[in-house]
């Protein structure tokens, strides 16, 4: 066994066993920061399998704002925890749900393992076409260019879930502030932090999403890393939440799908088809997206984790 | 070269792997906040050797992302989910 | 002159693998959360700083470098302040233990 196999292995193991420890974790609190070691060690994996692009999104996602999301959860189900504690799901109940997540878990097992060799893929013919668009990444070029309707689509999808959770508010809060005020010592240590954090996570943000043409990066993790920035400023009391009923959260909202959609209605009748981009403009104008959609993750993915709306003032 | 990195990624992770268990078994929440930062320091010191041994410079990204993530999800478990940062208020310029 | 940045590589990384086993042992070893915090912040930054030195040399460009560096400075600030609050949510946690 050679080196670089020992550390893939010891790598493997740590994961599952930090998943293992997540599930046995007797308080949900624990778990929720379990998920957020997980989430943020996954991108050594994806890495060591090539995938950047996939790894700056699960460091951003997974391990940032989705750890967080389950997070803010667990706290809030905190103080009824104990109470239900008494009505934990029964024995057979967990045993049939190992049983079926043991067989999801071996199916994904064999299909990956008995793939035929070499795997039927398209990302060779990816690759050769990156010309027609002029970007170094062939992420961004499948993502932007010979798959935009899904990522057209997956952004009309987080609006759609936003105003799932809007939804949730009573019905005279709406249009109101999400999330309670949050107070810190504007001399602490918090405020500092954000104070000196901040411009700094903002500048990588934008490289991310700068960097996405030609290397690994692009609009979705460019703009979680800035939505998660905007997070920090709320949480260390620096700024309030937007009442979600002001035009310009609504306008930022839909700038991302609203522009998209234009690029490619304007295909639709100036080209030969639904988000076909003139050869020689193809450049700009997919430029001119990923800045609409980076700001909209921004503040789809900030209110989001905000929340519902909770007060008026 | 590339056989040195190899190995000082493995012992990182071994380093990794053990704290972990130990931070994450701590009796109190603040022992499991630690698992952010652990992952935040652990965790970037065996990108950055596996972005070198694996010849992935855009690894480094993924390490100024984890940085600031795990900043990030430090300070929500810090916080604990409440609007004020408990403790905080009057002592937090007191001290030595 | 290469190899002279290698040898530079190889007792940078090595002393910073040697923190990281510093401050593990710490954090194994040591009797309570504040202790172990200690551990956690000091010397593994210190090894992290120490890998980022190591693998200055080999960086591809002066770009990549500063990336380098920024990285190390960003964990530093987090790790610093970062620390402060899980010291006070530990203080609050109870008597240490």
């Amino acid at each position: 066994m050679t080196i670089a196999t020992t550390y893939e292995v010891l790598l493997a193991v740590m994961v599952l066993g930090l998943a293992v420890w997540i599930v046995a974790a007797r308080e949900t609190f624990a778990a929720a920061e379990g998920f957020v070691a997980y989430g943020l060690l996954l991108p050594l994996i994806w890495v060591r399998l090539g995938s950047v692009d996939v790894a700056l999104a699960e460091a951003a996602i997974g391990g940032g704002l989705g750890g967080v999301l389950l997070l803010s959860a667990a706290a809030r189900l905190r103080s009824t925890e104990m109470a239900v504690a008494a009505a934990r799901p029964g024995r057979t109940l967990h045993l049939t749900a190992a049983i079926f997540s043991a067989i999801v878990a071996l199916s994904l097992v064999a299909v990956v393992l008995f793939l035929p060799e070499p795997a039927p893929t398209l990302a060779p013919t990816a690759v050769e076409n990156s010309a027609a668009t002029g970007l170094g990444n062939p992420v961004t070029n499948v993502l932007m260019a010979f798959r935009a309707m899904d990522t057209l689509l997956e952004k009309v999808v987080l609006l759609l879930a936003l105003v799932g959770i809007w939804s949730l508010a009573p019905e005279q809060l709406w249009g109101g502030r999400p999330g309670p005020r949050h107070e810190a010592d504007p001399r602490g240590v918090l405020a500092f932090l954000a104070r000196l954090l901040c411009p700094l996570g903002i500048v990588i943000g934008l490289y991310v999403l700068w960097a996405g043409a030609d290397y690994p990066g692009g609009a979705f993790q460019g703009g979680t890393i800035l939505a998660a920035m905007w997070l920090l400023v709320m949480m260390a009391g620096l700024t309030d939440a937007p009442e979600i009923i002001r035009r310009w959260v609504r306008l930022t909202l839909v700038a991302g799908p609203g522009v998209f959609l234009v690029v490619g209605l304007g295909g639709l009748l100036l080209g030969n088809a639904f988000l076909a981009y003139p050869a020689a403009y193809a450049k700009p104008l997919i430029v001119a997206i990923e800045i609409a959609m980076t700001l909209t993750v921004a503040a789809t993915l900030g209110l989001l984790m905000a929340g519902p709306p909770e007060r008026r003032v | 070269m590339t056989e040195f990195f190899t190995g000082a990624l493995g012992f990182i992770l071994v380093m990794l792997a053990l704290s972990l268990v130990r931070v994450l078994r701590g009796p109190n929440d603040a022992d499991r906040m630690m698992a952010a930062q652990l992952i935040g320091t652990g965790g970037i010191a065996a990108l950055l050797l596996l972005g070198a041994v694996t010849d992935l410079p855009a690894a480094v990204d993924v390490a100024l992302t984890i940085a600031l993530l795990a900043t990030f999800a430090s300070i929500a478990m810090v916080k604990k989910g409440s609007p004020r940062l408990d403790g905080v208020g009057q002592d937090s310029t007191e001290g030595p | 002159m290469s190899v002279a940045l290698d040898v530079v590589t190889i007792v940078a990384v090595s002393g910073g693998a040697f923190f990281f086993l510093a401050g593990t042992i710490g954090l194994l070893r040591f009797p309570d959360t504040l202790t172990r915090l200690h551990a956690l912040t000091k010397a593994d930054n210190l090894g992290l700083g120490l890998i980022v030195l190591g693998l200055l040399p080999q960086a591809a460009s002066v770009r990549d470098g500063l990336k380098l560096l920024a990285v190390w400075f960003l964990v530093l600030l987090a790790g610093a302040t970062v620390s402060q609050l899980i010291a006070r949510v530990a203080r609050q946690d109870g008597p240490p233990g």
